[in-house]
């Protein structure tokens, strides 16, 4: 396996003189899709950001396919590792067509060839070409998710931090959105990173998940323990029990 | 179905809104009586299922309209009603729980103010009166420390804590019937359960009628007695909430399928076939 696709070595994260993020390690290997789980407030979130350089304020280690990560944005990081944002409403220039926002990163990198790339894409994320030319508003929730992925994969990145990516969603284009997800880790041998605070979309999605409770992690555990509810730390017991575990 | 007259009584609502190429049916035809019971409203976005909930209010905002037959609520119709009677009504007898604690207080009014406006406007009380109620209330949706809450503002509050207040807010003038509309989608898991157990307590212990709108087939399962299930407008099933593993309608088992399970083993979860059902 060689480098580990993340490692996060002794990560503590502030919001100016507030710590929120507490001595995080973490190791993702390629290939794996891996869970954050936790309340609000919890955390969670805010360790993509770090990754993706939108926190920059943090001490400890980040490194991602063996690459440490500085603090400041940095272009070949954008390369192999993109975000895919919580709200599909908010994520979107409302004022772009869906070609302008899959052009962007492209022009960015300069790269060539960007009319089949634009093309490619959409179908790989499951869109008719003729969204093309559409504008946010004119796409629904499920649509616009779609048009977020693919401008993360527009970059053919390698490891995707995913924040909340169903939960503005309904459930019926909430399975649309997860079975794509994990059609693409398949096809193109991705390696995710996801936040979520929902139990069963781990246990569909992931190989394993940490629990992380007021900015520590507590627990990191195997998604087949959400079969039988087998957990060590009393946290993870009692968020698995909020989530329904007994129900259905 | 109890012997007495129904709470609410509905037949062949609609409500519709005009667009360039004619005007749009939102809700089509939907019939409703409801006692003192809880009833859950499950649908996607976009199935009329808010709507419904607001048009029982009366308030479907112009241009939209809405007509039906019959729109009666203890007895009384409601589409004859000033709107002068209407405000009265609302809050006082019919009372909605909206989705986003964050939208829907009035970050400028203090928590403590804000619930006693929602009271002063029904009743007439003296201002200690009042203040009794409020904190009495707050002291229902179990906030510690009411007092003190009673002075801060919405900014200062999390969500849970938010929505907490919004359902005291709404249950202040002692309403008959609680509209509940996504009242935990904006919240995490564990305060979504303490946030129904809350309104699920207190509907049982006031004897209110209840109506739970979410796209969450299992949540609404655990807190209703009877459920109905809308698409594009219309009622495509009713059940009882334990019979709702035995739905017939392929819609409804369509959606009950596409919830990822606990224990998942399926390796792709089934997806609606839109096409059957003209899109949405």
């Amino acid at each position: 396996m060689g480098n580990p696709a993340i490692l996060l070595k002794d990560l503590d994260i502030s919001y100016g003189s507030t710590k929120v993020v507490r001595d995080v390690n973490l190791s993702v290997a390629e290939g794996e899709s891996f869970a954050l789980v936790g309340e609000s407030g919890s955390g969670k979130s805010t360790v993509l950001k770090a990754i993706a350089g939108l926190a920059p304020d943090w001490t400890g280690q980040i490194s991602v396919l063996g690459q440490p990560r500085g603090h400041g944005p940095d272009s070949g990081f954008a390369k192999t590792c993109q975000m895919v944002f919580q709200d599909p409403y908010g994520s979107l220039h409302p004022r772009k067509v869906v070609d302008a926002v899959l052009r962007e990163p492209l022009k960015v990198h300069g790269l060539g060839n960007r009319d089949a790339r634009i093309a490619e894409v959409l179908n790989a994320v499951g869109l008719d070409q003729r969204f093309r030319f559409r504008f946010p508003h004119q796409l629904s929730g499920g649509q616009r998710q779609r048009v977020a992925i693919a401008r993360a994969l527009m970059l053919e990145p390698k490891v995707m931090l995913l924040d909340e990516p169903t939960s503005a969603l309904d459930v019926s284009v909430q399975a649309e959105i997860l079975n794509l997800l994990k059609r693409l880790r398949a096809e193109q041998g991705l390696t995710y990173l996801m936040v979520t605070h929902n139990l069963p979309v781990v246990s569909f999605m992931c190989d394993r998940m940490a629990v992380m409770n007021k900015g520590e992690i507590v627990e990191i555990a195997d998604a087949k323990q959400l079969h039988s509810g087998d957990f060590s730390h009393d946290y993870t017991r009692e968020l698995y029990a909020a989530s329904g575990a007994e129900a259905v | 179905m109890t012997a007495t007259k129904p709470l609410l009584d509905v037949e062949n609502l609609r409500v519709s809104f005009p667009t360039p190429t004619g005007p749009v049916e939102v809700v089509k035809g939907l019939n409703l009586s409801l006692g003192r019971e809880r009833l859950g409203i499950v649908g996607e976005s976009g199935s009329g299922k808010s709507m419904t909930g607001r048009a029982i209010l009366r308030l479907i905002r112009k241009p939209g309209k809405m007509t039906a037959d019959r729109l009666a609520f203890d007895g009384v119709e409601l589409q004859g009603l000033s709107e002068r009677k209407m405000r009265d009504l609302r809050g006082a007898r019919i009372s909605m729980i909206m989705q986003d604690p964050k939208f829907s207080l009035n970050p400028v009014m203090t928590i403590g103010y804000q619930i006693a406006e929602a009271l002063k406007a029904h009743e007439n009380l003296s201002r200690r009166d009042v203040q009794a109620r409020v904190i009495e209330m707050l002291q229902a949706v179990r906030i510690n420390d009411p007092e003190q809450v009673a002075q801060m503002y919405p900014h200062q509050v999390s969500g849970g804590m938010g929505q907490r207040i919004m359902i005291a807010m709404m249950l202040i003038p002692r309403p008959d019937l609680l509209i509940a509309d996504e009242p935990t989608s904006a919240l995490d898991v564990s305060v979504q359960g303490q946030v129904l157990d809350l309104i699920d307590e207190l509907v049982r212990e006031k004897g209110m009628g209840l109506i739970l709108i979410s796209h969450d087939l299992n949540l609404v399962a655990r807190y209703c007695d009877r459920i109905m299930v809308m698409h594009a407008g219309q009622v495509v099933e009713t059940c009882a909430a334990k019979d709702l593993h035995k739905a017939q309608h392929p819609y409804t088992r369509g959606l009950l399928a596409a919830v990822p399970q606990m224990k998942e083993t399926r390796e792709v979860l089934p997806v609606l076939d839109r096409s059957q059902w003209g899109g949405t």
